[in-house]
């Protein structure tokens, strides 16, 4: 090794190690946790039980009493549930926040004050503002459907935290709301990197807008695009907050990490919860590596 | 330089580490529900004043599901940051390895509370906590609603149905459109698993599980009890039910809307206080039975102070519990905040009942509180009651038919027990 690879290790080694408690040692007990039956109630007497958590006769997968069949189970629907909040959710967030980029890049007067404006359901803790939502949304004092009510849109009252219809897509609305600004800034930044003379040329030739929208601007910003839809998809499939605060959390609405929580904690299984958010960590692996390999086909084609 | 910054520091502190010898800084979780927090800063400040000690209030959730998920985190990580914790009647099971023996504490103070709380609170011959105040499900009503449609205070469920659709639709048509006849707690937390526990005992459906630890959920009694409790919803209840836990239902109920509300005890001082719009007009009942060869029922609930294990000032923190939970202390959260006592002869105090007329005419309705099966179930009954109100919510809801989320609800009871509770 010579001196100048000795230095770049000695300069790394705070970062590495700084990393390796924080990241790796929790990440890497979760793990063996997973393989043991330690309960929250006495963490020292945990045995291990290799992958019983996982596919034995009361484990995540495979089990037998799940007698209507996986998908009805409890850990079934928390994935059910996640997959169908974060797909719906990421997508309106990228449009919506498509637009919003879109509309912010024009000049007009008071624009420095619109941005900000726009980023304020962002800067709100999700607490606050899960439970702010909580309060406009209730079904007797709520703000929401007294409004509804008063405009005729609605006849009576919806409780729509509560209503199993409802409160997944209440769930996903509320997070549209508050998370479209963060997709918004994100393409806004890419916007303003886009050469000027690509528009100018179409203008000179004539092109229509909406043909320079997909011909010019969005494989500028597709790279840009990916990245930030990638931030979101990481961000929801581990959604908790709102669902937790927003609604009563009971097995319609749960979320994957819901459900991590509720084994670990409420139930005290550390192990078999332990073995739940493994299994979490490598959906959501493999949710980002499927999506990454598509964006890559799709980028191949063009 | 740093090392002279540390010696100020440690300097600075000396005296106080000195003094704390002395005199202990006891932090102590009391609720958030209702008055809880004022009475609790304001009797511990009189023992803090009493004894030279310091008392730090913790404050902590709302829900009785989500304050023993936290208790039970910090007793994992062993902390110290609490010293006395309330303990909610189907937790001593539960966290029994880490709460003290107050015997030593109590010197045969628990002699005069009620046996069965006492007993319920003692595991393995170890007092791990003293009772505070107990609670049992009743039905508030609006007497002037009541008396205005001509009805009478139910007695079954069927009576309670009929009663509360007239009483909402006499109301509503009367222009107050968000009248609704009945609210209780349907949120999918603790709070469903008592008042389940009620319509399924007061149809003769048992317990859950037994006192032998047999499952015995899936029988007719229940199913005729949840598919009862299923058809208010829409129809005397808001489907917003799903969502109260006591607070919620107690905030409609105290407004005036409401002719009905399932609660506890501490409903009553709140909805007769000052700022209060039914002040005054308030009837308190048994819960109905369910249909006329049914039986009264009401969840045992009530909270208990204990001292965790990992207490750095155990003797302070238990002199503390002892003095919150007595007689004195008892009877005057009695009668401004009806919290109900644990001590029998309070029961007679003429103080008490002036305030609560309902202390004397409900007595029975204290003493013979049906348990949620935490005992049955030991370890695993966060677990067995998460399982039962998900099952209860499915109904509720409408997600499934009441045969057949019992059904399944046995399937996974039978999951979580295995071999043995």
């Amino acid at each position: 090794m010579n001196n100048k690879t000795r230095t770049a290790w000695l300069f790394l080694a705070p970062m590495l190690i700084v990393l390796l408690l924080v990241a790796l040692w929790p990440l890497g007990r979760t793990i063996w946790f997973s393989f043991t039956d330690a309960n929250i109630n006495n963490l020292d007497a945990a045995k291990f039980i290799g992958f019983e958590n996982y596919f034995g006769e009361y484990g995540l997968f495979a089990n037998p009493n799940y007698t209507d069949g996986f998908w009805s189970s409890d850990w079934g629907t928390a994935i059910v549930n996640t997959l169908k909040f974060s797909v719906v959710s990421v997508t309106i967030e990228t449009l919506m926040g498509l637009g919003v980029a879109m509309l912010l890049n024009q000049e007009f007067k008071g624009r420095a004050w619109v941005r900000a404006a726009v980023l304020v359901p962002w800067a709100i803790p999700t607490i606050v503002s899960a439970k702010m939502w909580g309060w406009m949304l209730h079904d007797q004092f709520g703000v929401i459907n007294q409004w509804l009510v008063d405009w005729g849109l609605l006849a009576e009252k919806l409780a729509w935290t509560a209503d199993p219809d409802f409160a997944l897509w209440t769930v996903v609305a509320v997070d549209v709301w508050k998370t479209t600004p963060f997709m918004a800034l994100l393409i806004l930044a890419a916007l303003q990197t886009l050469p000027k003379d690509c528009y100018e040329a179409a203008k000179v030739d004539g092109v229509h807008p909406l043909r320079v929208f997909w011909k010019v601007t969005l494989p500028l910003i597709k790279p840009a695009l990916m990245v930030a839809v990638i931030f979101r998809l990481l961000d929801a499939l581990r959604v908790f907050d709102l669902i937790y605060v927003l609604t009563s959390n009971n097995n319609s609405t749960i979320s994957m990490s819901g459900f991590v929580r509720r084994e670990m904690v409420d139930n005290g299984y550390m192990g078999y919860g332990s073995a739940a958010s493994t299994a979490l960590f490598l959906i959501i692996g493999l949710c980002t590596v499927a999506y990454i390999k598509l964006g890559r086909m799709k980028m191949a084609e063009d | 330089m740093k090392f002279k910054l540390k010696t100020i520091a440690l300097a600075a502190l000396a005296p106080l580490a000195l003094a704390s010898a002395q005199a202990a800084t006891i932090t102590i979780s009391c609720g958030s529900v209702g008055q809880d927090f004022e009475f609790c800063k304001k009797t511990t400040a009189e023992w803090a004043a009493k004894t030279g000690n310091e008392v730090k209030l913790f404050t902590i959730p709302n829900s009785t599901t989500d304050i023993l998920a936290l208790f039970r985190q910090m007793f994992a990580a062993k902390s110290t940051d609490l010293d006395v914790i309330n303990v909610d009647v189907v937790w001593p099971g539960v966290i029994k390895d880490h709460l003290i023996d107050l015997k030593p504490y109590s010197k045969g103070a628990e002699k005069s509370h009620f046996p069965a709380i006492v007993a319920n609170n003692t595991v393995d011959g170890k007092l791990l906590a003293m009772p505070w105040f107990t609670d049992a499900g009743l039905l508030f009503y609006r007497k002037d609603l009541v008396e205005k449609y001509g009805a009478k205070a139910p007695t079954t469920w069927e009576e309670l149905a009929a009663t509360a659709k007239k009483i909402q639709d006499g109301e509503r048509a009367a222009g107050n459109k968000d009248f609704q006849g009945f609210v209780f707690q349907a949120k999918a937390y603790e709070g469903l698993t008592c008042d389940a526990v009620e319509w399924i005992h007061s149809y003769k459906g048992g317990n859950i599980v037994n006192d032998k630890g047999e499952i015995t959920i899936n029988n007719p009694g229940a199913v005729k009890a949840l598919k009862t409790a299923a058809s208010w919803i829409g129809t005397i209840a808001p489907q917003g039910v799903l969502n109260y836990a006591e607070e919620e239902a107690r905030g409609v109920f105290q407004n005036g809307n409401a002719a009905f509300m399932r609660n506890w005890p501490y409903a009553w001082s709140l909805g007769n206080g000052k700022d209060s719009k039914i002040a005054g007009k308030i009837g308190v009942s048994a819960l109905p039975k369910g249909g006329a060869d049914g039986q009264n029922a009401a969840t045992l609930g009530g909270w208990q102070l204990a001292v965790s294990k990992y207490s750095k000032n155990p003797e302070a923190a238990a002199s503390l519990v002892m003095y919150m939970t007595s007689p004195e202390v008892q009877k005057e959260r009695a009668i401004k905040g009806s919290y109900n006592p644990t001590i029998a002869s309070l029961y007679q105090d003429k103080d008490v009942l002036a305030a609560n007329p309902f202390f004397g005419s409900l007595y029975n309705v204290f003493t013979s509180a049906v348990p949620r099966p935490a005992t049955a179930t030991g370890l695993k009954y966060p677990e067995v009651s998460a399982a039962f109100w998900n099952a209860t919510s499915d109904v509720l809801s409408g997600k499934a038919s009441a045969e057949d989320s019992l059904k399944k609800l046995e399937g996974k009871l039978k999951q979580i027990k295995r071999n043995a509770w």
